[in-house]
């Protein structure tokens, strides 16, 4: 079994710490995808797992055993980079046995493997060319290719697919995903792209200057954020954020209102805010249904509108002056300075003591 | 905007104008001064009309023939043997001087082997030019791949993340800063019979066993010594390419290496060594030129002595061109080194290819 368990996980390259204390679990057979900003540490994070960058202080399990000391090889770990890291001189078949001729495996179980992991991936009739002769997708399967000829516990992904442009990045995608179906292995999964870390994901880490923000399922992160953070990060058009006071708390609902927004009382959720206080109220754009100004909850002139088809974004100038996103799935006019009213599910909203 | 530079060729004529012109003043057109000098009997300062003599410069240059002498023999038929019990032979010049001979006239003995009974003698007509051929080929066979090699141990060594590390490569790279002359004088008195700080070593290093030995005086030993000082100066060199090659590699390439479990001298034969392909193609061309061009090292330290022993291509066309002023002569050295250097790096070209 393949479980692996990160324990207070900790790195400093000299004074400046990078990684601090992550403590994760990840079961066997499971897909997690480190989501963050650039430069949060998910690469790092990733590569200490790998075995390439040393461990300050914590400890890396895989399967039980304590990996901090052990060399890459040793891991049972397999890791695509964003840049393939193929070798340029070798054939395909060269790259896809690497390890295994590294290893001096005799000719036929080389033979065997090669073909097995051209099967899965579709890239037989690849085997012969050279890297040169293939394109961004095609390289990336080899680089995928050489990982399942390892046959890893544990697949590590760093951003594999942004050298790819968007439509190859979407089947890859699906590749992938089906890869993970077929192979039954953890994979780590590394990515700037919500929407990979959406759809892919059994579970989402979020990662923000070394330290996790939350753990959990795709749809729990989306529809109950553990932080502002989190609820600002993930989603696209990102969720609308604003300022609130807190007119009274009564049991797990507070009532809250400001300038623009009509009283409305949302679930605490057990978070320290408090009557005549301060607190942030976030509603996503998709949850935001435009009405006539007096039935709105919220009041505005629309500043903006832009027509995708399917869905319409409406920015709106808030009577204090500040804007909201509301997403519309479908197509529809709302002429630039008309005035406005939003309504939305209370239940639908999230109330952060935190401010942005 | 397309801008008038980008339309015409004439401003890019314009701006290549003075690198093509001091590359056609001072390489092109020298060449081919020295393509017709060497056909011809030109002197350096000469009364006497230039006349045009062909390939004869050519065939007095490298003329070259293996006479077979027998023993000279008694009565019996028996090889008259000296009182060491060597065999006696006839002089060379027997032959060489011989009306019988007219095509091995003025030729002169290069080196001889056993066979059987008989000895084989190779004459040559310029005895000079071929053992200066014999030196500088020799230098390029010994200094370029070792000189390449050391180069490149450096380089690997070099190009690691140590605190300091700069200041090895500032020492490394010390001697190729330093010129050659300077350098040649200085390994002058290293080499030094009496005193010099060779002998000095290996006295130390052997409690005194070492018998001091004059190693620029010496045929055995002198044309080493240039070797060995020339791979020193130069060394330094060519262990910035091959740096600068290093570099080049991605340094994912041996993460990747590295989680397959490849050990470091897999790490070298399968990334570090195809990654270098084309430092190492630069490399051997840039050494293999340099050595040919051996010179500065020949003048400073020996002059091509002791016995013509470290004779080069180089310091003959110059010895003969300018102080003998025989410039006919030189040229046509410089064309024949001309045609070997071009010979070897088409070679060079064609063995590291593209594949
Ligand atoms: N060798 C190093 N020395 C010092 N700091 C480093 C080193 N390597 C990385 N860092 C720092 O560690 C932090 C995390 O880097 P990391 O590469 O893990 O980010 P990332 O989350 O993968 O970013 P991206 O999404 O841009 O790839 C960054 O702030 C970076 O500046
Ligand atoms: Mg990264």
């Amino acid at each position: 079994m393949a479980d692996l368990k990160l324990r207070n996980v900790c790195k400093s390259y000299g004074p400046v710490d990078v990684i601090k204390d992550v403590s994760i679990d990840i079961a066997d057979g499971e897909f997690v995808v480190f989501v963050g900003p650039s430069g949060c540490g998910k690469s790092t994070l990733l590569r200490m797992i790998a075995g390439l960058e040393d461990i300050t202080s914590g400890t890396i399990e895989i399967g039980g055993r304590v990996m901090n000391d052990l060399p890459p090889k040793d891991r049972g770990i397999a890791m695509v980079f964003q840049t393939y890291a193929i070798f340029p001189h070798m054939t395909v078949r060269e790259n896809v046995a690497f390890g295994l001729t590294i290893n001096k495996a005799d000719k036929a179980t080389k033979e065997a493997k090669v073909a097995e992991a051209a099967r899965i991936l579709q890239m037989e009739h690849l085997l012969d060319r050279r890297p040169s002769q293939l394109s961004g997708g095609q390289r990336q399967r080899v680089a995928i290719g050489r990982a399942i000829v390892r046959d890893p516990s544990v697949f590590l992904f760093d951003e594999p697919l942004s050298n790819l442009d968007a439509a190859l990045r979407m089947d890859m995608r699906m590749e992938i995903g089906k890869l993970h179906a077929d192979l039954a292995a953890s994979m780590i999964y590394v990515t700037h792209d919500q929407v990979e870390a959406m759809t892919l994901a059994d579970k989402i880490v979020v990662l923000r200057a070394g330290e996790v923000m939350q753990v959990g399922s795709p749809m729990e992160l989306y529809h109950n954020p553990a932080n502002l953070f989190v609820a600002g990060f993930l989603g696209a058009p990102s969720m609308n954020l604003m300022p609130v006071e807190v007119k009274e708390v009564a049991g797990t609902e507070a009532t809250v209102a400001n300038a623009s927004l009509d009283a409305i009382s949302v679930a605490t959720k057990e978070r320290p805010i408090r009557t005549g206080g301060t607190a942030t109220l976030g509603v996503r754009p998709q949850y935001l249904t435009p009405t006539a100004p007096e039935e709105g909850m919220l009041h505005g002139t629309v500043a903006l509108t832009e027509r995708l088809g399917s869905e319409t974004v409406v920015d709106v100038a808030l009577r204090d002056g500040s804007k909201v996103i509301a997403a519309i799935g479908e197509d529809r006019v709302l002429a630039p300075g008309t005035e406005i009213g939003l309504r939305f599910d209370p239940a639908q909203a999230h109330l952060f003591d935190e401010h942005p | 905007m397309a801008s008038k530079l980008t339309q015409s060729n004439g401003a890019g004529w314009a701006f290549a104008l003075p690198g093509f012109g001091l590359i056609a003043i001072f390489i092109v057109l020298p060449f081919f001064f020295a393509f017709a000098l060497s056909l011809t009997n030109q002197r350096l300062i000469s009364p006497n009309p230039t006349e045009f003599v062909g390939f004869e410069n050519y065939r007095d240059l490298m003329g070259l023939a293996v006479i077979t002498l027998e023993p000279e023999r008694d009565a019996d038929g028996n090889a008259i043997r000296d009182e060491d019990g060597e065999i006696a032979y006839p002089r060379v010049r027997t032959i060489t001087r011989s009306d019988d001979f007219p095509e091995y006239r003025g030729m002169r003995e290069w080196f001889r082997w056993q066979s059987g009974e008989n000895a084989r003698v190779v004459i040559a007509a310029d005895v000079v030019f071929m053992k200066a051929l014999r030196n500088t080929l020799l230098f390029v066979l010994v200094v370029a791949p070792v000189q390449a090699t050391i180069a490149l141990g450096l380089a690997l060594l070099i190009n690691q993340k140590i605190r300091g590390i700069n200041i090895f490569r500032t020492i490394y790279f010390m001697p190729v800063v330093v010129s050659i002359v300077v350098v040649s004088l200085l390994w002058r008195f290293i080499y030094d019979g009496s005193d010099g700080l060779l002998n000095n070593i290996l006295a130390g290093l052997t409690f005194g066993l070492f018998e001091p030995r004059d190693w620029l005086g010496e045929t055995s030993t002198a044309l080493g010594a240039i070797m060995a000082m020339s791979v020193w100066q130069g060394v330094g060199f060519h262990m910035v390419i091959w740096l600068s090659g290093l570099q080049t590699i991605s340094p994912t390439l041996y993460e990747a290496a590295e989680i397959e479990g490849a050990n470091k001298r897999q790490i070298f034969r399968y990334v570090t060594w195809p990654g270098l392909r084309n430092t190492a193609v630069l490399v051997l061309i840039v050494i293999t030129m340099q050595a040919f061009a051996l010179f500065a090292q020949v003048d400073v330290m020996t002059q091509g002595g002791p016995l013509d022993s470290t004779q080069s291509l180089v310091f003959q066309t110059v010895d003969r061109g300018y102080r003998k002023q025989d410039i006919s002569g030189g040229s046509v050295i410089s064309v024949v080194l001309f045609l070997i250097v071009l010979c070897i790096s088409l070679l060079q070209r064609w063995l590291t290819r593209d594949r």
